[in-house]
């Protein structure tokens, strides 16, 4: 027998990877909860507080489905990070890296594989909860048409990005790292203005928020939702500052191996 | 004819934050051998595993793997070269089956449904297929190990104590069957371990590490004699304790 030939990069290597992952989500009833569970309390408590507001304040509060707007939106954006950096730690927790390291498996084809699982996990989470936010609030997610496309296509880039770079970090640092996986985005939740305005921030931090994509999305949401107007220009400006951010990313990551790579990191894998 | 050597180490080093984990080794394994690597804990065998499976970047010095270098190039050569620890696990919730199916696709086997088939056939484990692997015994774990190991007829494998925490009616079923497997394929094996007599049994060449450097290179029966000792389990304590030279360098 001839081995298989050489190939830089191989869907199948791909596919391997997406089956591993599905093989163990569907092994597990309590992973499949917890994909809907949290986007669900969350959706209820803001949608909630939505129709308080609705019945006690002014007119921008009032704005129709602004709060489950963001609340949905925001959880494209966190649970795809997540979904991408809970795939690649299920291999650290598994003890499983030194199988992958050492096999054919590629660095561009493992990130592919983490990207499509991101979504898998995303739709199994945010599609039930959207229809819930329907059922109970009369927001449909998917009224907003073409602009939820865009708004969907910024929003996971990024996720994906702070995904690569988080993956990177545990590589080079075993579990320690793990913490990053669970709180780096958060660190955006107050920066990105999922909630308010940019204006709201002091003249100095907006300029750390313009230089965030989910920034350019939470705004668009907002205009979209209370002056109908669909800002393209703000959607091609996240585009722009996503590509910078995944190109940085994939550098970072690269680097972070490398780094694994001369420390003996991959040797163990752990904490 | 001369053929290019399956491993060639030149002048290997490592050194992690001012510690010198492997100083200078050079070998060169001819294609269709099988080499033990002798050394007590620390001695830096698994750090030269790694470094020829490409996973550590030496310090200084070249490895190569089938003629090609696997500090730049590694996934050129990957697909021909396999390695079984019973330190690196498989993943507990997926069944064996699932495993396998990952792992051949991951090495690019040609009919994986067939090919586990036949390795699980050949491991006696083809009624377990579909039990989870964290379900199953250390004996089972390690035979689970080796079938992925096997999938994709490695050219080279690389073997890290392979046997370790068997009893020992399942380890010495163990290297049956490894020692099957490369009379039929004529693989190259690399054998990191702590069991003198399996490196007896298996290797027809023995190199023996301490403090991260090459004490002694040579076949099974050259070191006995040369020791004047009557088991390699003898001559590996000389060795690490540094309690005695070679008679013939004594000589």
């Amino acid at each position: 027998m001839t081995a298989a030939p050489f190939t830089a990069y191989s869907p199948r290597r791909v596919a391997a990877m997406v089956l591993r992952y599905w093989y163990l989500l569907r092994s597990s009833w309590a992973r499949l909860i917890e994909l809907v569970y949290w986007p669900a309390v969350q959706m209820l408590m803001w949608g909630f507080l939505q129709l308080y507001i609705d019945q006690n304040a002014g007119f921008f509060a009032r704005a129709g489905g602004i709060f489950i707007g963001a609340v949905l939106l925001w959880d494209i954006l966190f649970r795809g990070q997540l979904g991408f950096a809970v795939s690649f730690l299920e291999e650290m927790y598994a003890r499983n890296l030194g199988n992958l390291m050492m096999s054919p498996l590629r660095a561009s084809e493992f990130i592919t594989a983490l990207m499509i699982m991101s979504i898998v996990r995303l739709a199994i989470g945010l599609v039930p909860v959207s229809l819930l936010a329907i059922a109970f609030f009369g927001f449909n997610l998917y009224g907003l048409g073409f602009a939820l496309a865009a708004f969907f296509a910024n929003l996971i880039l990024t996720s994906w990005a702070v995904g690569i770079f988080v993956s990177g970090l545990v590589l080079r640092n075993g579990l320690g790292a793990e913490t990053f996986a669970w709180s780096l985005m958060f660190l955006l939740l107050p920066l990105a203005c999922v909630y308010y305005p940019v204006s709201v921030l002091p003249a100095w931090l907006q300029y750390v928020a313009w230089a965030l994509p989910p920034t350019y999305v939470f705004e668009g949401l907002r205009a979209l939702v209370i002056q109908h107007v669909f800002r393209g220009d703000l959607m091609l400006q996240a585009l722009v500052v996503n590509a910078v951010l995944m190109v940085a990313a994939v550098i970072a990551f690269r680097m972070l191996v490398d780094s694994a790579r001369r420390q003996g990191s991959l040797l163990q894998s752990g904490e | 004819m001369p053929t290019d050597p399956a491993i060639a180490v030149d002048q290997l080093v490592k050194v992690y934050n001012n510690v010198t984990a492997v100083d200078g080794i050079s070998f060169a394994l001819e294609a269709g051998s099988v080499t033990g690597l002798l050394g007590g804990n620390g001695a830096g065998k698994t750090t030269t595993i790694a470094m020829i499976m490409g996973l550590v970047i030496p310090t200084s010095g070249r490895v190569s793997v089938l003629g090609t270098d696997m500090t730049l190039h590694r996934h050129r050569v990957l697909h021909r070269m396999n390695f079984e620890s019973p330190y690196v696990e498989m993943p507990m919730r997926l069944t064996i089956r699932q495993n396998l199916t990952v792992f051949g696709m991951l090495y690019g086997v040609d009919n994986v449904a067939e090919r586990i088939g036949q390795v699980a056939a050949e491991l006696e484990l083809t009624d377990l297929l579909d039990r989870t692997t964290g379900k199953l015994s250390a004996g089972q774990k390690t035979r689970v190990s080796l079938a992925k190991s096997l999938l994709n007829r490695p050219e080279v494998l690389l073997l890290d104590e392979p046997t370790a925490s068997l009893d020992p009616d399942t380890a010495d079923w163990v290297r049956g069957r490894l020692e099957r497997y490369r009379a039929e394929r004529g693989a190259t094996v690399l054998l990191a371990s702590h069991n003198m007599s399996e490196v007896e049994r298996l290797c027809e060449r023995v190199i023996i590490m301490k403090g991260g450097r090459i004490e002694d290179d040579d076949t099974p029966q050259h070191l006995l004699a040369r020791y004047g000792r009557r088991t390699l389990e003898e001559v590996f304590l000389d060795v690490v304790r540094g309690r005695a030279e070679p008679r013939e360098a004594a000589q």
